[in-house]
């Protein structure tokens, strides 16, 4: 498991038209790789994620995804996901075929991937419109009593890409705090990327820590910042004033798209977007 | 006090929220939504109910923070959490797992029979407006005993059938939720910014059971997109005290000086 930069990591484990997940729940969103995506300009990605918040409101808007697999789509306590809403609604920059969930129907999906199972079940979606406009929730009859229970197929990415605290020199990674479904978006994925704020000698990890051993990470790169505008617990908090921001920034087509011209593909890296935010008054 | 048609010199959104928080009890095991349902369960618990057990769906239970959540996630939630446990156990064990006592949830439209809507206006295929969708909230529904929901009265929010069931309140009415085998009972009460409305035995289909005092019945049935029954027993709701206005603009104004702070990144 090699320690890389985040431009060698997308550039070797992502490809255009892959399923790609950037999971983190609210809590450690892989923004920095995010942006990176869209720097190496992939297109036609099927993009999975629970929350498509502004991580992938950037991405959809820039247009690297073809698809999108979700179970919340918004700016989290602001409103709507602009790009997004747009690419559903009217196909800008590129029409978006949604695959749509519940929360819990996402999490039994990526349960079910990271045990290689063909299926994830759950008493869930009883009553609502969601199975008839999602041909992939179907239900199967328990053995043993005949209920009916929802099933969900297994979600198994190409890639998925995680931000974590700490990896150690052999690429173990710590998480701490909100996990969402990360650990379960991680193991489900054929390959893993992850971004860390901080590389150490030794992971200070509690015994029942929740830690990603070397040997299931494809790619570590040290990014630190890289979950901002979200958090990273220990290092940074959220940065709402940020989201509520992003409102108007990407209200309007054109906004966006210079915003995202201006700060990510016309800058090399992480470090130089936060650099030029900064130097425009914007910044962290 | 104040006569209809008198404006209080408190907001509709501190009535409502006010009005919520008093149907939390001590030691009540509440799953919370984002907005007004997590001002009003986070009101409570600073109120009459410290011990109430606040459940988010990012997987923080028991967790009393002292600013509101912009987010269903914030760092905030985590911190002055119980325990913090992984999303999929948050919604097997503890949610389906049957151990939820209120399900507090807002939504985009609500119907008749409670079904609410937070997917799309308009038909699927081609939305009028593409809402963010429906989260956590159809299991929330299903599961929980019992579920509140909070929600800004309008004809074109109470809409007599909701163009998409993001999460299922009774579905056609008459029993058709206890038929479909949903564990928990259902939405029991929707607070209103004139005042609340459960349903009725029977039929399922929502009535107005209480205003506040400075609305009239008629101005809840012009504000409701089916002929809303009102109540022969109209209860009228009390104003809110003087300590929950205090508590309740404490909190927010704590809230917004958080939110507004900037933040530095150690890099």
């Amino acid at each position: 498991m090699p320690v890389v930069t985040l431009a060698e990591a997308i550039a070797r484990h992502v490809r255009d038209g892959d399923a790609v997940a950037l999971e983190g729940f609210t809590h450690l969103i892989p923004f920095a790789a995010g942006q990176e995506i869209i720097r190496q300009r992939r297109r036609g990605l099927h993009l999975i994620r629970m929350t498509p918040d502004l991580v992938y409101d950037q991405m959809v808007g820039a247009g690297c995804a073809a698809a999108l697999t979700f179970s919340w789509g918004g700016n989290p306590g602001v409103g709507s996901a602009h790009r997004i809403r747009e690419a559903i609604e009217s196909g800008w920059p590129q029409p978006l075929a949604i695959s749509e969930h519940s929360h819990a129907g996402m999490a039994a999906a990526y349960t079910a991937g990271a045990a290689r199972l063909p299926f994830g079940m759950l008493r869930g979606y009883l009553g609502t419109d969601l199975a008839a406009v999602n041909p992939a929730i179907r239900a199967v009859s328990c053995p043993y009593s005949g209920e009916r229970i929802a099933t969900v197929p297994a979600l198994n990415p190409d890639v998925t890409i995680l931000h974590a605290q700490q990896a150690d020199r052999a690429g173990n990674v710590l998480i701490s705090g909100i996990l969402g479904a990360q650990k379960e978006a991680g193991l489900a994925a054929r390959k893993l990327i992850v971004t860390v704020e901080e590389l150490v000698e030794e992971l200070a990890a509690p015994m029942n820590a929740v830690v990603l051993p070397h040997w299931v990470v494809s790619a570590v790169a040290c990014v630190p910042g890289g979950a901002w505008p979200s958090y990273a617990r220990g290092y940074y908090p959220r940065d709402n004033a940020f989201y509520i921001a992003w409102d108007e920034i990407s209200r309007d087509r054109r906004r966006f798209s210079d915003w995202i011209e201006r700060y990510v593909l016309a800058t090399p890296d992480f470090a130089a977007f936060l650099a030029r935010l900064r130097a425009d008054g914007g910044g962290p | 006090m104040t006569r209809p048609g008198a404006a209080p010199p408190w907001t509709a959104d501190e009535m409502m929220t006010v009005t919520a928080a008093r149907m939390l009890w001590n030691g009540c095991v509440c799953f919370v939504g984002i907005g007004l349902p997590s001002a009003a369960a986070n009101l409570a618990r600073l109120l009459h109910a410290p011990e109430i057990v606040l459940i988010y769906e990012s997987g923080t239970i028991g967790t009393r923070p002292q600013v509101l959540p912009l987010s269903i996630g914030d760092g905030e939630l985590a911190e002055t959490a119980g325990c913090v446990v992984p999303l999929p156990e948050i919604f097997a064990y503890w949610l389906q797992g049957g151990r939820i006592d209120v399900g507090f949830l807002g939504a985009a439209q609500v119907d008749r029979y409670g079904n609410l809507n937070s997917t799309v206006i308009g038909p699927y295929a081609r939305p009028k407006v593409r809402l963010p969708g429906a989260g956590g909230a159809p299991e929330i529904a299903t599961h929980a005993r019992q579920v509140f929901v909070v929600l800004k009265q309008s004809a074109r929010s109470f809409v007599p059938q909701v163009d998409f069931v993001s999460s299922a309140g009774f579905l056609g009415g008459g029993g058709a939720r206890r038929r479909s085998g949903a564990p928990g009972a259902g939405p029991q009460a929707i607070i209103t910014d004139y005042g609340v409305l459960r349903p009725q035995p029977g039929s399922d289909e929502f009535a107005l059971t209480a205003r506040y005092e400075s609305v009239a019945a008629a101005d809840a049935v012009r504000a409701t997109g089916w002929p809303l029954v009102v109540a022969d027993a109209l209860e009228v709701i009390a104003p809110p005290t003087p300590a929950e206005l205090e508590a309740l603009r404490a909190l927010h104004s704590r809230t917004q000086t958080a939110h507004s702070r900037p933040v530095k990144l150690p890099v």
